[in-house]
């Protein structure tokens, strides 16, 4: 049980790159935080350097009241799952997980013990003597899983453990993880690029880009709050709308809008509608593409410079495609026109560099 | 595998077979040689069929030698040879699979430069360093011994560039892994890139032993003593005769049993060589 503090963390390799410029993240004892971001952010060295497979060249790392540092891996008190997993091929289940207890001279009773209790939770008790190569992909991951409950540490480290599953397997293990987390209440740090993944497992959501942390909150917050563009497009699926405001005539009717350059609009807060909110957007869109998921419709349209006399209050949007969320599967058909609108309360405004929140 | 028809089939088949003639007749003609009377062979009238001189001949060529040339038991030689073969085949695996941990693992000064002196030595084999190895030997007062016969043999290149590739593709996380379990560097070597490199170390080991086993030079120069001579060198000794008839049984039941420790490497490790060769196993 510990916290997990990251203070002014900084790597720069010795070529004169910089991997990670200055991030500060607190994770509290037992919660489950997760990194996210696009591949190259940064986001799998910061974990490798709370594992210590990475030196740190600023700042601090502090695990559970102890600035590690200087620390070795195997001292931090600290098991990782890597995204391969990485079992020793030559060795058995039980002794993938006996190993790190092994070299550590605990009793080879207590690691029985142990390494039988994990692999009863994690359903892996028929396979105990079978070799890595003869279990499946969620089988190894679950040996993996394994391998880092029977340290019981402080803290848990996971790199993209699931990106190498099919997609139900990801899902049925992504509330294992969840589940397990919860019951051993062990501080973890878990690195994914999938935002759904990050939305459904965090207790605390750090999104980054380009070694930088862009946002840090809870996941509902920063989905309803995002406060840069790049937040607001990365997290949700389909993502935010992001137009270019051109006139005051919108940031005028809201208080503390001033300065706004771009607005953003989930597609799931659209309504398909002849009316227009007072202070709302109104676009007219030519459908171009329909996707049905069953549950719901993605309407893809384009929205022309000629329709631009459609919008009741709006600012001057440039042309673009605007993604729509309709429930159900009734939606429109494609070259049909169609009027989306969208309430006050439910536009976001950013600074036109997309860099802050201002509104919304 | 392309099916041929009818001809096409017979006649590789039939090539196949006459191969075989080539390779399997001079080696049938050893064993009716090594099982015939000396004078009859020495006359030129020797016949296809085994004669019954086999028991005779080679206990005559394990226990008591030529009673000419070397009069040195045939057992005894490849007792030398066995020796200097193992020692060659463990010491160069030994050797080069913890270089290869070093320049794959490590980081120290002047990496890159050893590596590149190790690959240069592949350059140098024993034939072109022979005088100063031979100086060297020598001046260590190890001629006419095991050390003297296999440690100049030992050093490698090809063994140690060999495991180096191996090593550069075990993932990474492995090592990492281990680092989080508390396993140090030397834990990680033994528990598990070793098991790992398991196929690798028999494949090279048959090679390796085979290599060895067929030093001729190297013994011919630094043994004198006859009961330090290899079965190589020693069958070279026992067809060169002075005054008296080469014992051709003799030095043929010789070369047959020359080639017997090879070919018992090769058939007990075939599995493990083939593996070596086509598979990694991660």
């Amino acid at each position: 049980m510990a916290n997990v503090t990251l203070r002014s963390v900084r790597k720069t390799y010795p070529g004169g790159f910089e991997a990670i410029k200055g991030v500060d993240v607190d994770v509290g004892d037992g919660q489950f935080c997760v990194l996210v971001g696009p591949s190259g952010c940064g986001k799998s060295t910061l974990l490798r350097m709370v594992a210590g497979l990475e030196t740190i060249t600023g700042g601090e790392i502090d695990i559970g009241g102890r600035v590690v540092n200087q620390v070795e891996p195997a001292d931090r008190d600290i098991a990782m799952v890597f995204q391969n997993y990485a079992l020793y091929p030559h060795m058995s289940v039980y002794n993938n997980m006996a190993y790190g207890l092994r070299n550590r001279g605990m009793a080879e009773a207590e690691i029985r013990t142990r390494v039988e209790e994990a692999a009863r939770v994690l359903e892996l008790s028929p396979m105990l003597e079978r070799k890595p190569r003869q279990l499946s992909g969620g089988q190894r991951q679950r040996v993996a899983m394994g391998r880092a409950i029977v340290r019981q540490p402080k803290v848990f480290l996971f790199d993209e453990p699931l990106s190498n599953l099919d997609a139900k397997l990801r899902i049925a293990m992504r509330v294992e993880i969840r589940k397990l987390q919860r019951r051993l209440n062990t501080t973890s740090i878990y690195v994914t690029h999938d935002q759904l993944e990050a939305m459904t497992l965090a207790d605390i959501l750090v999104v980054m880009n380009g070694g930088q942390v862009e946002q840090i909150g809870n996941p509902l917050e920063i989905y309803q709050r995002p406060a840069t563009t790049f937040v607001a497009s990365f997290i949700g699926a389909p993502p935010m709308n992001l137009m270019p405001l051109r006139s005051d005539e919108l940031t005028s009717q809201i208080a503390g809008a001033d300065g706004a350059g771009i607005v953003g609009i989930r597609p799931e807060d659209f309504v398909i509608s002849g009316e227009t909110a007072s202070g709302g957007v109104a676009l007219g869109l030519t459908v171009e593409a329909i996707e049905h998921v069953g549950a719901e419709t993605f309407v893809y349209g384009s929205r022309q410079r000629e329709e631009q006399g459609v919008a009741a209050n709006p600012g001057e949007l440039p042309p673009g495609e605007v993604i729509v969320r309709v429930p159900g599967a009734t939606g429109p058909a494609i070259g049909e026109r169609i009027r989306a609108v969208a309430p006050r309360d439910k536009l976001h405004l950013f600074t036109a560099d997309g860099r802050k929140r201002v509104a919304g | 595998m392309v099916e041929e028809e009818g001809f096409q089939r017979y006649l590789a088949h039939i090539i196949l077979w006459i191969g075989i003639a080539i390779v399997a007749f001079p080696v049938y003609l050893a064993i009716v040689a090594s099982t015939q009377d000396n004078a009859v062979i020495a006359n030129g009238q020797m016949s296809l069929l085994p004669g019954g001189h086999f028991f005779e001949t080679y206990y005559q060529t394990l226990f008591v030698g030529t009673s000419g040339s070397t009069r040195e038991p045939v057992l005894n030689m490849m007792l030398n040879s066995l020796i200097m073969a193992l020692l060659i085949a463990v010491g160069k695996i030994a050797i080069s699979i913890i270089s290869a941990y070093a320049i794959v693992y490590f980081r120290f000064p002047f990496r890159m430069a050893i590596f590149w002196t190790i690959f240069i030595t592949l350059m140098l084999p024993v034939e072109v360093r022979i005088y100063p190895t031979y100086k060297i030997v020598a001046d260590l007062h190890l001629l006419d011994s095991y050390a003297g016969l296999s440690l100049p043999l030992i050093a490698s290149a090809t063994a140690t560039l060999l495991f180096r590739q191996f090593f550069m593709t075990v993932p990474d996380e492995l090592l990492e892994a281990s680092r989080i379990d508390g396993a140090g560097p030397f834990r990680f070597f033994w528990d598990t890139l070793l098991p790992l490199s398991r196929t690798n170390m028999a494949a090279l080991f048959v090679i390796l032993f085979i290599l060895g086993w067929n030093q001729y030079l190297w013994p011919l120069l630094i043994t004198t003593r006859d009961d330090m001579q290899t079965i190589q060198v020693g069958i070279r000794k026992m067809i060169t005769t002075t005054d008296a008839l080469t014992e051709w049984p003799v030095v043929m039941a010789t070369a047959l049993l020359a080639m017997l420790p090879p070919v018992f490497v090769v058939v007990v490790m075939q599995k493990l060589f083939v593996r070596g060769l086509v598979e990694t196993e991660k």
